[in-house]
């Protein structure tokens, strides 16, 4: 007795929270139905036309079965049947479907809006490189590139024109608050555009598989108004905060400079990510762990553990006061 | 390939109109292709591609029209329903018109949804 209305209880509880489950699924910053970009807005209104239109559909057909099967008595007669054959089955099908189509090709120049004239003017150019298992990003200002990671900082109302690409495997770039998908494929460029229309902080994954951490190759990128940008790619050209130092030394000793580049220090390698300013974005590992020290000791110790499959050795070697002291100085270039 | 017998019926004009339709989407898909890959700045391929395919549609969409027209005579403007299925040569050609005129309604439905994307794609860079 007492378990039954418990379980009514349960049954009522769950009633009452599984739709706000499924409605707060459908926002935040990794989400296609809440769109923060125009292409996205895009894809979103699409959505909603094929959904509602194939609810009144379904509704329709279903409505037509339950009157034919337990409603209506008398058979139709072999007229009337013909006529549901030839509108229900053939005519009002093929005109849905050529007005999906024409509408489908209608949006493409919205959801691939890489025209001449929007080239021209751009707000930000980069180009960005899927490798197992991050985000190689590199900024194409007029002073020059900047490289950095797993991080893209876009402005708000301005077109962002991306090229990508891969060295290893296909990857696919796809931030779905933004915009569509695209791949990233070995031996070809592909491009995409969006434009942010809110600030925000959205994040993108890898949506093609791509290997064993596949599902842990996520990238933040953070919608920020045009000065603020400004301002925030400035500081992203410049060079390390912190270009000595006990850290700065174990950094070289070790051999992380054998892969990772800090602009101002002889650390300059290019197989992994960019750490010349890893303190100041909000994750580690693409967007996989929180950038905080204890997160950053535990990377440098088990990379593997956190991302199996990765290149990068593991460093559970070093001394735990070694491991501080790194994790310290990577904490500190901001 | 069109034309029905004047006596002895022959399956040739049922295939006609999904013929033309299976002529003009290779005809489409290649030179869509071709004109990408050998894409110039001023773009004059893409143009001419798209000039192109949309002369190839309307062709096509004629002669399937003409493929319709010859079919709804044969089958005899309607006057006859469905389904024919008697064993006499006025029934077979009855039926071979009425099905040939189906086919011409989707092969003409088909022509036209393979041609649209160049109306409206206007570059190759997609």
């Amino acid at each position: 007795m007492g378990s039954s209305i418990g379980k009514r209880r349960l049954a009522r509880r769950a009633a009452a929270v599984f739709p706000a489950v499924l409605a707060t699924g459908c926002t935040g910053p990794q989400s296609a139905l809440d769109p923060a970009g125009r292409e996205a807005e895009t894809v979103a209104h699409l959505f909603w036309v094929m959904t509602i239109g194939g609810a009144v559909i379904w509704v329709a057909v279903l409505a037509l079965a339950v009157y034919a099967g337990g409603l209506k008595r008398q058979p139709v007669s072999e007229a009337f049947a013909f006529r549901l054959i030839v509108w229900c089955g053939a005519a009002i099908p093929t005109v849905i479907l050529a007005a999906l189509l024409v509408y489908g090709l209608y949006l493409m120049p919205e959801l691939r809006p890489w025209t001449r004239e929007a080239a021209a003017e751009p707000g930000l150019k980069g180009h960005v490189t899927g490798e197992q298992f991050w985000w190689r990003v590199r900024y194409d200002l007029p002073e020059g590139a900047v490289e950095s990671a797993n991080e893209i900082l876009v402005p708000v109302g301005r077109p962002v024109h991306l090229t990508l690409t891969s060295p290893d495997v296909i990857h696919s770039f796809w931030v779905p608050a933004l915009a569509g998908k695209m791949d990233l494929i070995p031996g070809r460029t592909n491009r995409i555009t969006f434009t942010a229309t809110k600030p925000g902080v959205y994040r993108g994954v890898c949506a093609e598989f791509c290997g064993e951490s596949h599902a842990l190759m996520a990238l933040t990128v953070r919608a920020v108004e045009p000065e603020e940008h400004a301002r925030l790619i400035a500081a992203e050209a410049r060079p390390a905060a912190v270009t000595a130092g006990a850290g700065l030394d174990l950094f070289i000793a070790k051999g992380c400079a054998a892969c990772h580049t800090i602009r101002g220090t002889p650390a300059a390698g290019t197989v992994g990510p960019d750490l010349t300013h890893v303190g100041s974005r909000p994750t580690l590992a693409a967007a996989t762990l929180p950038n905080d020290q204890a997160a950053r000791e535990r990377f440098l110790r088990h990379p593997d553990a956190v991302k199996p499959g990765i290149r990068m050795p593991a460093y559970d070697m070093l001394p735990p006061a070694e491991i501080e002291t790194l994790a310290r100085f990577l904490g500190d270039l901001t | 390939m069109f034309l029905h017998g004047a006596r002895n019926e022959t399956l040739w004009p049922l295939m006609g109109p999904p013929t033309v339709w299976a002529l003009h989407f290779a005809a489409v898909y290649g030179w869509a292709a071709v004109a990408c890959a050998k894409a110039t700045p001023d773009d004059s391929m893409f143009l001419a591609a798209r000039w192109g395919i949309g002369a190839l549609t309307v062709v096509a969409l004629a002669m399937i029209a003409y493929a319709g027209y010859r079919a709804w005579q044969i089958w005899g403007f309607g006057r006859f329903d469905p389904p024919h299925a008697a064993g006499t040569e006025t029934d077979r050609r009855r039926f071979l018109g009425f099905a040939t005129l189906l086919l011409a309604g989707l092969s003409a439905v088909s022509v036209i949804f393979v041609g649209l994307p160049a109306l409206f794609i206007a570059e190759c860079t997609w």
